[in-house]
């Protein structure tokens, strides 16, 4: 006698298939994204044109006190690309993306499949991780081939930047997917993400030297991610002294990674509130 | 017939505007069932209700047996939904990103063969982005079906599309039926309702004025037949019969309006026969179409037929 094989019962929120599902829309998330010239262009090729822009223009040294080396202006300055290129391949690309999701009824058109919400933003997520780390790798090589950019050699400044890129990555995400709630219409998306970015990379001491920005300016920076983030992948690519012109003497490692905690925190629980699944009758 | 749908008293408000004014209704499992109204009478939100994605005000609804507030994912995994626009994927083909739906189903059918089936296999290799309106729509009801569903919404599935692209859709849908699944439709296309619709229900201002087979419905079935022929040579020359109907001549063509056609035809026969001519030119008997049924229930409410925003 043979047994009927049992219907297999269906667990749409088992976590092996919360797993899959993120896996597949993490592949067409990438394949989307790549067939896209546009974003293609604004999250890897701005910031890699930066870097080149940038460490051409300025080719100078920033001299350190008497006794120490100077240390080259793309040293100084790679890093902090590294941290907003993060931003650009996370919090920008998606809010903006999302944004245009949820007011042209695609996120309305997968909420109506057996697709689980958690899978979604798996996907979302899978997308940033995987395009920052592109990212890092693109400007570090541009970095490295072209500017003579010193790799760390201390495996304990490697492990500071895994924790800041991990810490960066999350918080970003989940903070861009919070972000889009004040996004009222697919058309208004870039023009209300871009501009609070930009203000932040030139007073998180990006495009110049930290200590170059304003003490006030300073003080807001201070309130957002993107400075901390810079300030932890500098400690990874900079010599001690840099620290006493920039960031009061210390790089305070423990103390980035304690604000991107605290900001992926916030991020998750204001994602959590404020993200609409469908906002196709808001515009 | 067990119930693939219930609604009871379904209201919906928003704020003083009442969309929704107490909807009664069932359908049957297997059965076609296509909604017909103006733009802006309460359609769309009625089934949006059903669809789960809009909440009601007041009343009962069940879809495959659970209220669709409160459906989940196995709850989605028996619902193919074709919305009338949502965001598309102009950067997938309709091979990727069918088999793509297909993953989020526990059973789903091949989506190759579902591709072939809407018509898209030389197009199942391009962008979606170089596709027709109709093309798209195509997609729609590629994604709409391949999760192999119990119940299908489809909300205005051939709108864009040219004639022969709308048989092919009905093709689609008929073999879908013929598998006994059941289907809602949501039509501006009255012959589309005919072709394709066991019963059809009418919703003029947020209520559901009347629901029936589409043959019956509006008292059709029983309304005025019109009988009509051509007044050439000798029939132009001579006296109109008394036929006990209003009958009436202009331009060269005699009209009847009768509850007894077979009967007046038969006079009218005999009529032309004594008059040496055995076939009467351009005869035709017709009944209100379900289009003229309709169009006159929208006038009796009061509507316009074609008003409102969407």
């Amino acid at each position: 006698m043979t047994a009927l094989p049992a219907t297999p019962v269906f667990r749409p929120n088992a976590p092996g298939r919360i797993l899959r599902l993120s896996w597949e829309r993490t592949l067409i998330e990438l394949r989307q994204f790549f067939r896209t010239p546009e974003q293609v262009f604004f999250t890897f090729l701005l910031p890699v044109l930066f870097v080149v822009i940038f460490s051409t223009i300025f080719s100078g040294e920033i001299e350190g006190p008497p006794g120490v080396e100077d240390v080259e202006f793309a040293q100084y300055f790679v890093p902090g690309m590294i941290a907003t290129g993060i931003m650009s391949a996370t919090f920008a690309s998606l809010a903006m993306t999302i944004a245009v999701e949820q007011h042209d009824g695609l996120l309305r058109r997968l909420s109506g499949t057996p697709l689980p919400r958690s899978a979604y933003f798996g996907g979302k997520i899978g997308l940033a991780l995987f395009t920052a780390a592109l990212e890092v790798v693109l400007i570090l090589g541009i970095g490295v081939a072209l500017y003579g950019v010193n790799l760390p050699t201390d495996p304990a400044k490697w492990l500071a930047f895994l924790g800041v890129f991990i810490a960066g990555v999350s918080a970003c995400s989940l903070l861009g997917i919070a972000y889009t709630r004040l996004i009222r219409s697919s058309s208004a998306a870039s023009a209300i993400v871009q501009p609070p970015y930009l203000i932040l990379q030139f007073i998180s001491g990006v495009f110049l030297q930290y200590s170059a920005v304003p003490p006030f300016l300073q003080a807001i920076a201070s309130l957002f991610p993107l400075k901390w983030m810079v300030q932890g992948f500098r400690y990874a690519f900079l010599p001690d002294w840099v620290a006493v012109d920039d960031y009061g003497g210390q790089w305070n490692v423990d103390l980035v990674l304690l604000v991107l905690a605290g900001w992926l925190l916030l991020s998750f629980v204001a994602a959590r509130l404020w993200f609409r699944w469908d906002r196709t009758g808001s515009a | 017939m067990t119930a693939a749908i219930t609604a009871t008293g379904v209201r919906k408000s928003y704020g003083s505007f009442e969309a929704l004014r107490g909807v009664d209704l069932e359908i049957g499992e297997g059965e076609v069932f296509a909604l017909l109204g103006p733009n802006g009478a309460g359609k769309t939100t009625f089934v949006e209700i059903l669809e789960g994605f809009r909440t009601r005000t007041a009343g009962e609804a069940t879809v495959l047996g659970i209220d669709p507030e409160r459906g989940g994912p196995e709850w989605r995994a028996r619902l193919g939904i074709v919305l009338q626009s949502a965001g598309f994927f102009e950067q997938l083909t309709p091979d990727e990103i069918t088999a793509h739906f297909a993953s989020f189903y526990p059973k789903h059918l091949d989506p190759r063969r579902v591709v072939d089936m809407v018509g898209l296999a030389e197009k199942r290799d391009a962008r979606c982005k170089s596709l027709s309106g109709g093309q798209k729509r195509r997609v729609d009801l590629a994604l709409g079906i391949v999760g192999d569903p119990d119940l299908v919404f489809l909300d205005e599935p051939t709108t864009g599309l040219d004639p022969q692209g709308r048989r092919q859709i009905w093709e689609v849908v008929r073999e879908f039926t013929s598998l006994g699944k059941t289907v809602v439709l949501t039509t501006h296309y009255l012959d589309e309702a005919e072709q394709l619709a066991d019963r059809v229900g009418v919703i003029i201002r947020g209520e559901l004025v009347e629901v029936g087979r589409p043959r019956e419905i509006g008292g059709r079935e029983r309304a005025m037949a019109r009988i009509s022929f051509s007044l050439n040579g000798t029939l132009s020359e001579v006296a109109l019969p008394e036929v006990g109907g209003l009958i009436d001549a202009a331009d060269g063509v005699a009209t009847v309006t009768t509850d007894r056609p077979t009967a007046v035809v038969a006079m009218l026969a005999r009529w032309a026969e004594d008059h040496g001519v055995a076939e009467l030119p351009g005869l035709a008997v017709s009944r209100p179409s379900l289009e003229d049924i309709y169009l006159a229930m929208v006038a009796e409410a009061g509507e316009p037929s074609d008003g409102g925003q969407l």
